[in-house]
């Protein structure tokens, strides 16, 4: 069964269309393999097994009969943790929500089930999409495919190893500030981030609104497109969804794009780049010029400032968005009756010394549920990122702060717009380094912002990206190549992508796994 | 009054629900009275992962309620997020609109027909936009406090009206309330029922007092937990001479310590501190990144305006124009509704007398519509059948206190004029038989007869009463006519 | 840039956040670097730069007010850590 995991998605769906292979076979043999090689790698959270079965038996029952299937025709398909399903467990990575069931699927989630993509499980990641290694999720930690000891990426960690492990063939992510493209890069799969808008946000559970969006990962830009194209379109339910027309990704991605112009960003070279990433990134160029591209130098004078601008905006969406999380009306809630007592003692205690400032502080009932659910339910980078926020924004420093990073992210996509004005693609690096140990940066939050260097602009602008495998380091860690487009112009993304990978063998490269 | 020692000087928060079908960000229903927790839907629980989406109505209303109080509305506004954790608000924040509102600059004529204040234009500050919270019940029956949250009226839509502080007495805020009140009724964007919550009012009011040092004002003070109009105007007749009693304690003025606020009690008639924790005013406004912002163009802008209609101010001159009524009488019909109204204008039409019109929808139909708890749509004598009556009655065919009696026959039994003066046997008498009759009447009252000649025309009211006794229909002014001309005209 | 305790115990309470002591002292130095990083902002002018709020140039998303079934009650109530099949329920909003 091992050769049908080995397989793309469009392989699949071809030989499914020819009767040669069913979809309970293919999901069969996806479980299998997670069932094998999962619990070494923890790219999975939940695995829906016997409802994946029901589903792809269901699909092949249509298609035997003779009736229309959807898009995905029975592939299994991957979601991360993020991204709600109706009547299933959605934890966001979180202790806050290890038991929350949302009453309604995402927009995304409609759409699969609409075009007939299996639903494998749910994927492991950072703590509500916070973190560039999953290390950062709340019930184990997902581990690199190609090196068990090393971070696959984060936050869509799971969702990345899980291709890269071929225990599926698709799976869907999310990317605030890089969190789809750099695990693919560490992975070697690829990853693409839609256009801010292009794919609908409706139960994607929020980090910062203003900068996620859901988009794809596989292993060619074939299967990337096939699953772009099920998923994107507008949506009435998120008002930031665009009323643009979705092309047929999966038919014009195999169209060569003639005349390319590609922009390489002198700012993109500089301190922090590995050599030996860096070396990739130019071979990949050549290929590119193989093909008929001209590579000009183009100039981001502002991505300097990206990564600042990042960290002010998400966390300032983010310690608003997760205000909902206070053990109210869902959500992890703190012993009641402990929580009481506690108070109680510590009352009595302020008032044996005399501190009647002390009592005058202490929290209410109320107050303190709330700060001590959120206590227990978040874990440490969450808990950074909301007091960042809620500094950011208080009284005071505002204007010094948001302000400014609204202001800054404005010149960002203002550098974009000239530089797109001369290319039509901007190509790239996009990591600093190849994937590191587990643990290499988990005290060290800074060190861990900064791997965000080249991926955070594209999210800030709004516009598009995709993170292709390129090459490998002398170790045979993944490298990625990061294509980033102007909005609306994931076609132009998914097709030099696949261009690259009609000439070279990077995504072929599996890794070998115990 | 003029011997006060202070000035009032008191600005209004009103909240005013508007009255859309769903809610402001998600379709919910917005009816009143559903069981808790049963007009609920992930968005305005804030589950995770929900988005809301604007209601097209919601800013629709706002805009003319804006324009009816003569705001400006800009072409671009947006939506912030206020950030606050209490559990009636499930995100941890509302949506509301920071700096840039919907609508801002306006302001609201008060004046009082009985002159106790002088007219006044009160400023309006802004009205925006924002979605209202769920409801906290305390509960002690668990044995511990507890609250009770039903979160059916989270994310209704509410239009935040903030006046400036031009209002100088509580007598004028309730007259602002209550002008506000009617304006809103006149528009039907709201509902405006304080039981209901559908109208709240929060109050900031402080004392402007002369000092031999000059001028001083004393720390401003929001009052909250007022229930009704008279609760408004209560709680500031009580806070005022509270505020000028700290005054003279304590010397504090505006900005030596931090705005109190303060709950009405309405039983112990009197406002009480309410303690809040210094943090809680840091809302953290920032632009909400799940909603776009709005443009309205002045095409949209006048299309509103035009849906408007005559509003009260121009409804009461009208009146006063048209129909030749005075300030108090126009007051009296244009605060009782558009509805009220439109049936004053059909009487006063058709039988061709404004005054007349008026004086009788105030005395007999109002107080009908009183008596009966009931509004005019329930009034069962149409407009016409009344302009029949009032030109009978004009005519001189039946007098004011026998014209009462018809129109109760007709309120009883659904008839017209002219049927109900024919059951009630009123028809016209013949004038040979009055003129009969009253050379009946001198005859045998030849005293009155002399008191007339003498001068004294008054005397014959005595012998109006006494025709009428034998004549029930004879038209009083008649006899009256009738009986000079026999006494005078002879001479 | 530094944080005292005290700056970091009100943004805590803003923040509706229960930290430690040692929670603290972890976090202050971390969160005073962040901030000195992010500060390199301040050396850019962005005088008459509009803010960018969204990513995307959209404006006047409107839904017609027409009313939609809401959750069942079981439903909405279904994750609440505690209710009692109507409401909600919460320790005292004013505390006891």
């Amino acid at each position: 069964m091992s050769s049908l995991t080995d397989q793309t998605a469009s392989e699949l769906l071809e030989r499914m269309r020819s009767g040669d292979v069913s979809a309970e076979q293919i999901a069969a043999a996806c479980l299998d393999r997670i069932a094998r090689h999962d619990p070494a790698v923890g790219a999975f959270l939940r695995v829906g097994g016997d409802e994946a079965l029901a589903a792809a038996a269901d699909v092949d029952r249509r298609r035997r009969g003779g009736q229309a299937v959807g898009l995905l025709g029975g592939l299994p398909v991957a979601v991360k943790d993020l991204i709600c399903v109706r009547g299933q467990v959605t934890t966001c990575g979180s202790r806050m929500l290890a038991n929350f069931v949302p009453p309604y699927d995402a927009t995304v989630v409609e759409r699969l089930r609409a075009a007939d993509g299996v639903l494998l499980g749910k994927t492991n990641l950072d703590e509500f999409g916070m973190g560039g290694s999953t290390e950062n999720s709340a019930f184990h930690p997902t581990r690199n495919p190609w090196d068990l000891e090393r971070i696959p990426g984060g936050s869509s960690g799971g969702a990345a190893a899980c291709v890269a492990a071929r225990m599926a063939p698709l799976s869907l992510g999310t990317d605030t500030g890089g969190s789809i493209r750099q695990p693919s890069a560490l992975c070697g799969v690829v990853g693409l981030k839609p256009t801010y808008g292009r794919v609908s946000r409706f139960g994607l559970v929020a980090f910062a609104s203003s900068l996620d969006q859901i988009g794809p990962l596989a292993r060619t830009a074939e299967d990337a497109a096939l699953l772009l194209e099920a998923i994107a379109g507008h949506d009435p339910r998120d008002s930031t969804s665009a009323p643009a027309p979705v092309p047929p990704y999966s038919q014009t991605v195999r169209q060569p794009l003639s005349g390319l112009r590609l922009g390489r960003v002198r700012e993109h070279y500089g301190e922090g780049l590995d050599e030996q990433l860096a070396a990739a990134t130019e071979q990949a160029l050549d290929v590119y010029r193989s093909l008929g591209a001209q590579i000009r130098d183009v100039s981001l004078p502002h991505s300097r400032y990206a990564i600042a601008t990042y960290y002010i905006i998400a966390p300032c969406e983010a310690s608003s968005n997760l205000a909902r999380y206070d053990g109210a009306h869902y959500g992890h809630r703190t012993d009641e009756r402990q929580m009481r007592a506690d108070l109680r003692q510590e009352q009595r205690r302020l008032e044996a010394a005399g501190d009647t400032a002390g009592v005058d502080q202490l929290d209410t009932p109320l107050v303190r549920l709330y700060r001590q659910s959120r206590a227990e339910g978040f874990g440490a980078e969450v808990k950074r990122r909301i007091m960042l926020g809620t500094y950011a924004l208080s009284a005071g420093y505002y204007d010094a702060y948001y302000l400014k990073a609204l202001k800054t992210r404005r010149l960002i996509r203002g550098d974009y717009d000239q530089a797109f004005a001369e290319v039509d693609l901007i190509v790239g690096p996009c990591t600093p380094t190849a994937a590191f140990p587990l643990g290499a940066k988990l005290n060290d939050p800074l060190a861990m912002y900064l791997g965000d260097l080249y991926t955070v602009g594209t999210n800030l602008a709004g516009l598009a990206g995709i993170s292709i495998p390129c090459g490998a380091t002398r170790e045979g860690w993944p490298i990625g190549l990061h294509l980033q487009a102007p909005a609306f112009e994931e076609d132009r993304l998914l097709r030099a992508a696949y261009m690259f990978q009609q000439v070279t063998a990077w995504h072929q490269r599996r890794p070998d796994l115990p | 009054m003029n011997a006060s020692p202070y000035e009032i000087v008191v600005g209004l928060e009103v909240h005013v629900q508007l009255k859309t079908r769903s809610k402001l960000f998600c379709r919910c229903s917005t009816q009143f009275g559903a069981p808790p927790n049963t007009q609920t839907c992930p968005v305005c629980i804030g589950m995770p992962g929900a988005l809301p989406v604007m209601n097209q109505e919601a800013i629709r209303l706002a805009i003319k309620t804006a324009l009816a109080l003569n705001c400006e509305i800009p072409a671009f506004t947006k939506w912030d997020r206020k950030n606050y954790y209490y559990p009636d608000l499930p995100k941890g924040y509302q949506i509301s609109q920071y700096d840039l509102p919907l609508s801002q600059h306006g302001f609201l004529e008060i004046q009082d027909p009985k002159g106790r204040f002088p007219a006044r234009r009160v400023r309006i500050i802004r009205a925006h936009l924002e979605e209202d919270a769920g409801k906290s019940m305390h509960d002690e029956a668990a044995g511990q406090a507890d609250s009770r949250i039903d979160l059916n009226r989270a994310g209704t839509p509410l239009l935040e009206i903030v006046s400036h502080p031009d209002l100088r007495s509580p007598l004028e805020a309730k007259a602002y309330l209550t002008e506000l009140k009617l304006l809103l009724g006149y528009l039907q964007v709201s509902d405006c029922n304080m039981q209901e919550g559908s109208l709240r009012v929060d109050a900031n009011i402080n004392l402007h007092l002369a000092t031999p040092d000059g001028p001083v004002a004393t720390p401003i003070v929001e009052v909250k937990n007022m229930n009704s109009f008279r609760a408004v105007e209560r709680a500031l007749a009580y806070e005022a001479p509270r505020q000028y009693q700290v005054w003279l304690e304590t010397g504090q003025r505006l900005g030596d310590v931090p705005k109190q606020t303060r709950g009405w009690d309405d039983q112990a008639q009197l406002t009480r501190a309410q303690r809040h924790k210094e943090e809680s005013s840091d809302y953290r406004y920032f632009p909400d990144p799940d909603l776009v912002p709005v443009r309205i163009t002045a095409q949209q802008v006048d299309a509103l305006r035009r849906e408007l209609g005559e509003l009260p101010a121009q409804l009461r001159q009208r009146l006063e124009a048209t129909y030749g009524l005075d300030p108090y009488d126009s007051d009296v019909l244009v605060n009782q509704g558009r509805e009220l109204v439109d049936y004053f204008i059909a009487v006063a039409d058709a039988s061709g007398d404004g005054k007349r019109a008026s004086n009788w929808v105030q005395q007999e139909v109002l107080r009908y519509l009183n008596e009966q708890s009931a509004t005019i749509d329930r009034y069962p004598v149409g407009p016409a059948a009344l302009a029949e009556l009032l030109a009978a009655v004009a005519q001189g065919l039946v007098d004011t206190s026998r014209g009462r009696e018809v129109l109760q026959y007709m309120v009883e039994r659904g008839v017209g004029a002219a049927a109900a003066m024919q059951h009630l046997g009123i028809q016209a008498v013949d004038s040979s038989e009055l003129v009969r009759l009253c050379q009946e009447l001198l005859a045998a009252n030849p005293r009155i007869v002399a008191d007339v000649r003498s001068g004294k025309q008054q005397a014959i009211g005595a012998l109006v009463g006494q025709a009428r006794k034998r004549s029930p229909n004879a038209n009083p002014a008649e006899i009256k006519r009738i009986c000079l001309e026999l006494i005078l005209g002879t001479e | 840039m530094s944080l005292s305790g005290d700056d970091l115990r009100k943004v805590a309470l803003l923040a509706r956040l229960r930290l430690s002591d040692h929670e603290l002292d972890v976090l202050a130095p971390q969160l005073a670097q962040i901030l000195e990083f992010v500060e390199q902002l301040g050396q850019l002018d962005t005088s008459g730069v509009e803010p960018m709020a969204h990513a995307v140039e959209l404006s006047n998303v409107l839904a017609a007010d027409e009313p939609q079934a809401s959750l069942p009650r079981e439903a909405a109530l279904a994750n609440a850590p505690q209710h009692d099949g109507e409401c909600y329920r919460v320790p005292a909003v004013l505390g006891e």
